[in-house]
This record gives C-alpha cells, structure tokens and sequence, in this order.
C-alpha cells in the first residue's frame, strides 16, 4: 500500500479526472499525493480482516435509517426551458458542444 | 507588537435571542422589513473587511419580511423564525440566487429550485438575506480555498475563521445574520464555530435533507445550524430536521422540540472524556478552557468519566480517503456542458471538459479529486478506498460501544485556537491534521455540538465539542446549554 506515486501516475490520474495540470502543478501534486499517500499508509497497522466495510450509516444499529426507497412512480421534474437557461450553450431542447469525433 | 483579538479591531457583535426578536415583530413592536434593513446595513458596512457574503437577496427577503410584518398586523398565527434575517452557505440553492459553492467552475449559475432546508426556513417566517462565502466545494478548513477570496475572523481578523463554513460562523459573531446554515463533512460547522466563539451543530447523519446541497462527500455531508446560542441553535434544527422524500438518505425518526430539551438539566449524565483527544499536539491554552468545561459539567452534577477511544488515531486517512473518493465521483459532473462556466474556445468536447475543470477549480479540489480518483482507480480500490470503509466501520462500533456507557463525550472542536491567514495554506497534509477532533464523528454518523467554552489569554475562542450518539440531539443540546450556562450567558 506504501506506493511511491510517479509523476506518470499523477497523469494518468489527471486523465482519468478529466484534468489538465500544467507541469508546475504536476510536480506540486506528485509531492502532495506521495505526502498524504505515505501518512494514510498507517491505515495498515489495523488488521481489518474480516471486517464488512461501512458505506451508509444508515446501516447501523440506532442510527435511524431504514430502506425509504420511494414507490416508483412517475413524478413531476423541472420544466426544460428553466433548465436550459443555465447551459452554456443550448438550442432550446438539446445542450450544445463542441464536436466529439473527427471527420 | 499588535498581535492579537485584545490589540486589533474588532467586528464582533452579538446578536438578540431569537425569543426576543420573534416577540417583539409579533408584537409589532419590530417591523421585519426594519429589521431585514438594519441587517443589510450592518452587512454593508462589515462585508468589505470581512468578505462574509457572496450575494445578497434583497428582493426575496423584503419581500418575506413584508410577509411576516402583513401576518403579525393582522394577529395571524407566526411560525417559529418569523422575520428573524438568516444567512445561506453558498453550497445550497436558492431559486434564482446565484449558487457559486465558491468555486469559480459555477460562476454564472442561478439554479432553478430551492434546497428542502431552504424552503423549510422559509416556511417557517424566516427572511434569508444571502449566500455566503465557504471554502471551494467545502474543501478546507480556513476559508481560503474560496475562489472568491478569504473570510477573516470577527473576533481578530489577521487570523482566519475556519473552515469551510468559515463565512456562516463569522456571520453569526460580527451579527451580519441572527443565525446561519453551513455544512458539515469533516469538521466544517463545529470546526469554524469553535474559532469566531459562536454554537455550530453537527446533526445526525441523516436528520436533514440533503436535498439541494451542492454535494462534495454524500456519506458525508450533513447541513447544520450556527447561531449566536444553543437555544437558538436547537430550535433552527426543529425547524430545518425530518424526513423528505427528495433525500432517500434523510431520516423517518420523529423530531424532538430541541429548544425545550436544551434547557433540561443534565445533573447525573454521564459524560466520557476520550484521552486520545487530549495528547499530542493539543494547544496548553485551548486544554485549559476544555477542562474548565469539563469543571463546570462537574459542578452541574455530570458524571465524568476518563474513556478510551484507540480507532481515532486512523481516523484523518480512512476520512481523506472516504470524503476524496466520493469527492471524486460527485465532482465529475462539473464538465461545462449544462451549467456554469465553459472554457471558450476549445475545438472537441474532451478538450472543452479538460479546460474547463483546468481552469474552473482551485489548487485543493484538483488535490482532492487526484487523490479520490487514485484511491478508486484499478488496483488500489482494496488497499485504500475499501481499507478506509473497513476503518470507518470499526471507529463508527467504537463509538457505539462508549455511548454504552455514556451519554455524551465531550472534547476540544479543534486543537489549536484560530491561526493566521497564509500561516498554513502551503502545506495540505499539516492543514488536514488538525481536522483531528472532528472527522471521528463525522465517519460515525454521529450527532455534536461545538459551544464556546472560554479564550485564550489573548482573547481568541476556544470551543468544546459535545457528541452524542445517533439521533441524541437534545442530549447534546442539553450539555452544550450547560457548558454556555458557566459562561454566564
């Protein structure tokens, strides 16, 4: 778990992230990651065999939650012409962006 | 050498009780739209020195103000914060306001419906005055991560006011709102409240509704209150807790009249103070004012007891891989295709999503999001991500078995007082580790309350935070009320 993160690992992540980082920011980052990365290592001193991993509270015991799936039936939703008010660029009923494949 | 909160200038100013100004409109005694004036007016000559507010909403509450004012003429019966001006955490929505999560990546957003919160405050006669300054996405812990720049702390303004909720805590201490939302993921209500000296609620996990949060770490994020005392506090949460059908995660349990369980006794409690949050690192001044508290607990007639709580140690990695691995997720969708800003000019849509999440957010959230995306990413998802939710499981039982035993823990909200602007902002891991004392309940669910429990020589807040287990808010409340009561207040 003690990876040392290389500055290709930090670009393949910023891909993955949909991020472009300068190569200034690469380096601040790579420095970053490894710091928090070496810290959070500690994490292995507990032996969690065994041990269901926790993702909602709602799962324990007291805290109040109970499956409130709601029935599925259709509901109302915003009005399009609101929503698309907010886009950047629109046509009204579809949101527009630039081209995805080359011709 | 002016150095601090005695030598500087000074914004503080504390609000009336809400008892007081709710009786006085009812009364007609108040005009709510004189209020919501005096109010804008105090922001007006506080905001430029303090940046507390992002934008105002002056239409919107004049208009609710007039409300109220239409309402207490005619004797019509008036809900629990009519016409008491309230502050918003510019990371829930407001129909037509603009939502900036202070983030430049949102500029330009006005969306187009209200958070429950929101409309739960509303309903209830309050007058929302604006969207207030936060750290970027609630990332931080000093409110210098706003893309709109830093909050300074009423109380010596060179220092910061915490974080992220730093904007909603300094409003309350300055009296630029009666009372304010924030939110809360790691330690970002309870953390700020202990710096600007005002009460920050930590709700169960599930007791609001998410619903029009703008969201940073879903298992996470929980929106509270902030007001200038705990009666107060307890009874914005009354009005703002219970179930909602937008939000799968809020919570069916009924909803307790807080205020009024705040002021019951708490003689024969019993209240567990954790050793581990009283080592290392802890500040001799803030040690000092938390054992004072734990004094006057004494003498109201809690049983204290030493406990132990050994998981805490592990808390701040499995809460900085929990929180970056959803952050990551969430995130995503900010891309410059349905709202906010968009990179101009870019020639295919991946570069257009590149530049703009390149240029749209700051320094820590493309921290966060690098080290969310790493932790999920293939072959390491076991050994972080999945480690951390074993952690949090084993903290989260912990937790459950000292509550056995006790009724509440208290310890300090933070273990160092307020510290300057700049003083850590260049050093990410030194920043997460003094979220120490309040990422524990944050993995756990738990419920807490961060009340001001005395300053350091040099008049700096240092606050106690109260926790409780699952959904035992008026057990908090009512601890937090005590520790207030032995403030004189």
């Amino acid at each position: 778990m003690t990876a040392r993160v290389t500055v290709d690992d930090v670009k393949r992540v910023a891909e993955l992230a949909n991020l472009e980082l300068t190569p200034e920011e690469s380096g601040h980052m790579l420095h970053d990651l490894n710091a928090i990365l070496d810290y959070v290592a500690q994490l292995n001193e507990l032996d969690t065999a065994g041990i269901a991993p926790l993702a909602q509270i709602g799962e324990l015991p007291g805290a109040g939650g109970v499956s409130l799936l709601r029935a599925d039936e259709h509901a109302g939703s915003l009005d399009r012409s609101q929503v698309m008010q907010q886009a950047p660029e629109t046509d009204q009923a579809f949101f527009k962006v630039p081209k995805v494949i080359e011709r | 050498m002016q150095t601090d909160a005695q030598t500087t200038e000074s914004f503080v100013e504390t609000p009336k009780t809400l008892a007081e100004l709710r009786s006085a409109i009812a009364s007609g005694r108040l005009k709510a739209t004189e209020l919501t004036a005096e109010y804008y007016q105090r922001i007006q000559q506080k905001n430029p020195r303090l940046n507390v507010y992002l934008s105002l909403t002056k239409e919107r509450a004049l208009a609710q103000a007039a409300r109220v004012d239409a309402a207490a003429a005619k004797g019509d019966p008036l809900g629990p914060l009519a016409g008491i001006p309230l502050g918003i955490k510019d990371v829930l929505v407001m129909q037509g306001a603009p939502a900036t999560a202070g983030s430049r990546i949102l500029q330009g957003y006005q969306p187009p419906y209200d958070a429950t919160a929101v409309i739960r405050l509303e309903a209830a006669g309050a007058v929302l005055l604006g969207k207030i300054n936060c750290d970027e996405f609630a990332m931080g812990s000093s409110n210098e991560n706003s893309a709109y720049g830093p909050v300074r702390n009423p109380v010596a303004p060179d220092r910061v006011p915490g974080g992220s909720s730093g904007g909603s805590a300094a409003a309350v201490a300055a009296n630029m709102a009666v009372a304010t939302l924030g939110t809360d993921t790691g330690g970002s209500i309870r953390q700020p409240a202990s710096f600007c000296g005002v009460v920050g609620v930590l709700p169960t996990y599930g007791r609001v509704s998410r619903y029009g949060l703008i969201a940073f770490a879903s298992s996470l994020d929980r929106i509270g209150p902030f007001a200038a005392n705990v009666r107060d506090a307890a009874t914005l949460l009354g009005v703002i807790a219970g179930h909602d059908p937008h939000d799968a995660t809020s919570s069916p349990a009924p909803v307790p009249d807080y205020a009024t369980e705040s002021d019951k006794p708490v003689a024969g409690l019993r209240i567990g103070v954790p050793a581990e949050y009283f080592g290392e690192g802890l500040d001799p001044e803030v040690r000092a004012a938390v054992e004072s508290g734990i004094d006057a607990l004494r003498a109201a007639g809690c049983i204290i007891q030493p406990i132990s709580l050994p998981t805490t140690k592990y808390a701040i990695p499995a809460y900085y891989l929990v929180a970056t691995a959803e952050a990551s997720a969430n995130l995503a969708r900010f891309d410059g295709v349905r709202y906010g800003y968009r990179s101009p000019a870019s020639a295919t849509l991946s570069d257009m999503y590149r530049h703009t999440r390149d240029e749209g957010f700051g320094a820590e959230v493309k921290r966060r999001i690098l080290l969310g995306t790493y932790a999920l990413s293939a072959g390491y998802y076991d050994a972080y991500y999945l480690k951390a939710q074993q952690v949090r499981r084993l903290l989260a039982e912990e937790f459950l078995r000292a509550f056995a035993d006790v009724d509440a823990i208290v310890t300090p909200t933070s273990p160092i007082p307020p510290f300057k602007l700049g003083e850590k902002s260049g050093d990410p891991l030194a920043m997460y580790l003094a979220d120490i004392d309040t990422v524990t309940a944050s993995l756990a669910g738990i419920c807490g309350v961060s009340v001001p429990c005395g300053a350091t020589a040099s008049g700096l807040p240092v606050g106690m935070q109260v926790l409780a287990a699952h959904l035992q808010e008026s057990t908090a409340f009512r601890v937090a009320r005590a520790v207030e009561a032995s403030q004189g207040k």
